[in-house]
């Protein structure tokens, strides 16, 4: 069981972070029960990190108050830190240590003794599936291990608040399972958890509720169900013959799902947000009764990407940025 | 998964750290430092090949050709050289501490409800006994190579523990170079730039008569000095008030100056 926690266990209202010359945050406000799981879905340098930075304890917000369990960060600093646990983005554990090691390391660092840390690092170690790594230096750990460790130091106290900083990011997309695996664990005790992401779909398997940030503001917020309403649960995606038919298409799409479709003009992809399946016949004969050509035809999850256009009308990364990504890949 | 261990509902939050909570603290991140030292060979190597590798080097390369004669040398070379590797050891606190701070295992540090010091007196407990390591070895080496004390057992020790606490109050300069600079390669070799003339425009090799005159006046000066010459008369006989005097007041000098700074940018950072 993790450690009692008044309500709400998270609370944040006109927080307002700025650096030198950006603003990292203008303004957020959330709560979550105590219990929940709550997804921050955003790009990079939305204001993610920055937002669970400040609730942690490590960074001092400009304006807002940011309060866990009822106390106020920067006031109560100790005794937050006795309720929370923390996975930042880099897994932040010692990499010359053994796993059990670290584990029990921290277990002192929060007043446990000797015989009692090295039992619930042993404990955690199994939990997180490390067992027949417990004593090998972190460093030969693979990225999904490090993570699993990570989050195991993060939740040795039994935290009522656990904080998980992108807990998946560079992970093979594989391997991702066994991580949520231990968070469902975590939340399923009681833990509240505050998990940011980049994956929509790692926030649809774990958090209750979702709230979308989008450089430092919150554009949408609702449970995982309400917001795939809104930009519908998968995407389609048209790739015409001929681009001079696009208008046409785009006419016929919209009469069909009823929401204006996104095109991008120099691919001459359309791409729609669509709750049912059962509209790609449709779209499919509709097209052919006008002669208009399609030469690529799919139907995908919604990317990030997706959520923010239907949500804010721009892309979760600006473009040049991500085709660097994609050169580097 | 067991039950808990920590405090729940029914133990309130503690307000405040107790100082035997910061000893555990600091113990347990001293610990830390020892364990990995164990884990890096290269790095224990360091502080125990490194002495040999000095007093081999200048007591067999360039005895004969400064003293004549490369026992007297020694005699003359080792408590130099004692001075000068617990000042290299102080460079162990900053690789550490800054390694720390550009890893995320610092920001795990702050967000525990432990001691905002633990963590950087960990750092030095650990170092000391990186110390202790490097004086015994060089101690062992020296007499292996046939160095022999002058004075007492007692006075031996108390040069060993002058040098120790003399690297001690230097840590605070080279834990506000960490806390600015953050990159351990950096402080490594920034170190080694600051320490290496340190050591050579001093009495540790030769002595400053044959030097021209602006840089005895600096030898003069020079706290490095003051160390060995004192570390010298109790080890080898000699005089050692006067320059035990001007070491405690350099000693003194460092921590005054660097101890607050140091402080101030560790807080800001922790």
């Amino acid at each position: 069981m993790s450690q009692y926690c008044s309500s709400p266990a998270i609370e944040v209202s006109g927080l307002v972070k700025r650096f030198s010359d950006t603003t990292a945050l203008d303004g957020i406000d959330f709560t979550a029960e105590p219990g929940a799981v709550l997804g921050l879905l955003g790009p990079n340098g939305s204001g993610k990190t920055t937002t669970v930075r400040i609730l942690a304890t490590l960074a001092k917000a400009d304006e807002g108050i940011a309060r866990v369990c009822g106390y106020e960060v920067i006031r109560d600093a100790y005794k937050v830190r006795q309720l929370i646990g923390l996975t930042g983005q880099y897994a932040s554990v010692d990499k010359d240590l053994s796993g059990h090691q670290n584990l029990t390391m921290i277990g002192r660092l929060l007043g446990m003794s000797r015989k009692q840390a090295r039992a619930r690092a042993s404990d955690l170690i199994e939990e997180a599936g490390l067992t027949d790594a417990a004593a090998k230096p972190a460093k030969s750990y693979s990225g999904g291990m490090r993570r699993r460790l990570d989050l195991a130091a993060s939740i040795i106290g039994d935290a009522a608040v656990v904080f998980l900083d992108e807990p998946t990011t560079g992970l093979d997309p594989a391997r991702r399972g066994e991580t949520w695996a231990m968070i469902r664990r975590l939340a399923a005790q009681g833990s509240t958890v505050l998990l940011t992401t980049q994956y929509l779909e790692e926030a649809d398997h774990l958090a209750n509720d979702i709230i979308v940030i989008d450089s430092g503001t919150v554009v949408a917020r609702g449970t995982p169900d309400s917001l795939k309403r809104r930009m519908g649960s998968q995407t389609l995606d048209l790739r015409l013959s001929d681009p001079t038919q696009l208008d046409e298409a785009t006419n016929r799409v919209q009469n069909i799902i009823n929401a204006t479709p996104v095109v991008d003009a120099h691919t001459g992809v359309l791409s729609a947000a669509v709750t049912d399946g059962e509209v790609m016949p449709a779209i499919v004969r509709s097209l052919d009764e006008a002669a208009i050509g399609v030469s690529d035809l799919s139907l995908r999850l919604p990317s990030l990407d997706d959520v923010f256009l239907t949500l804010t009308g721009h892309r979760a990364t600006p473009a040049d940025e991500k085709n660097e990504k994609e050169a580097a890949e | 998964m067991t039950a808990a261990t920590l405090p729940t509902a029914h133990t309130p939050l503690r307000k405040h750290i107790g100082l035997g909570q910061v000893l555990v603290q600091s113990a347990t991140l001293s610990r830390r430092g020892i364990v990995k030292l164990r884990r890096h060979p290269a790095g224990l190597a360091d502080v125990i090949i490194g002495p040999a590798i000095f007093l081999v080097l200048f007591g067999y390369v360039f005895g004969g050709a400064i003293s004549g004669d490369t026992g007297d040398y020694l005699q003359y070379v080792f408590p130099g050289i004692l001075g000068m590797m617990s000042l290299f050891a102080t460079m162990g606190v900053g690789v550490s501490l800054s390694t720390d701070l550009s890893e995320g295992i610092f920001d795990r540090f702050r967000s525990l409800p432990i001691a905002r010091i633990a963590p950087l007196v960990g750092a030095i407990g650990s170092d000391i006994v990186r110390q202790l390591v490097s004086l015994a070895a060089l101690i062992g080496f020296g007499l292996l190579l046939g160095v022999r004390f002058e004075t007492n057992l007692w006075s031996v020790l108390s040069g060993c523990a002058l040098a120790l606490a003399f690297a001690l109050a230097v840590s605070w300069a080279v834990v506000l170079l960490a806390l600015a600079i953050k990159d351990p390669m950096a402080v490594q070799g920034l170190g080694a730039v600051i320490i290496l003339p340190l050591a050579f425009a001093s009495n540790i090799f030769v002595p400053v008569e044959t030097m021209p005159g602006w840089m005895q006046t600096f030898a003069s000066w020079n706290p490095i000095g003051h160390l060995v010459d004192a570390v010298r008369g109790l080890m080898m006989g000699g005089p050692v008030s006067e320059p035990l005097m001007l070491t405690l007041i350099w000693m003194a000098v460092f921590v005054v100056v660097f101890a607050p700074l140091s402080l101030i940018a560790y807080n800001r950072r922790a």
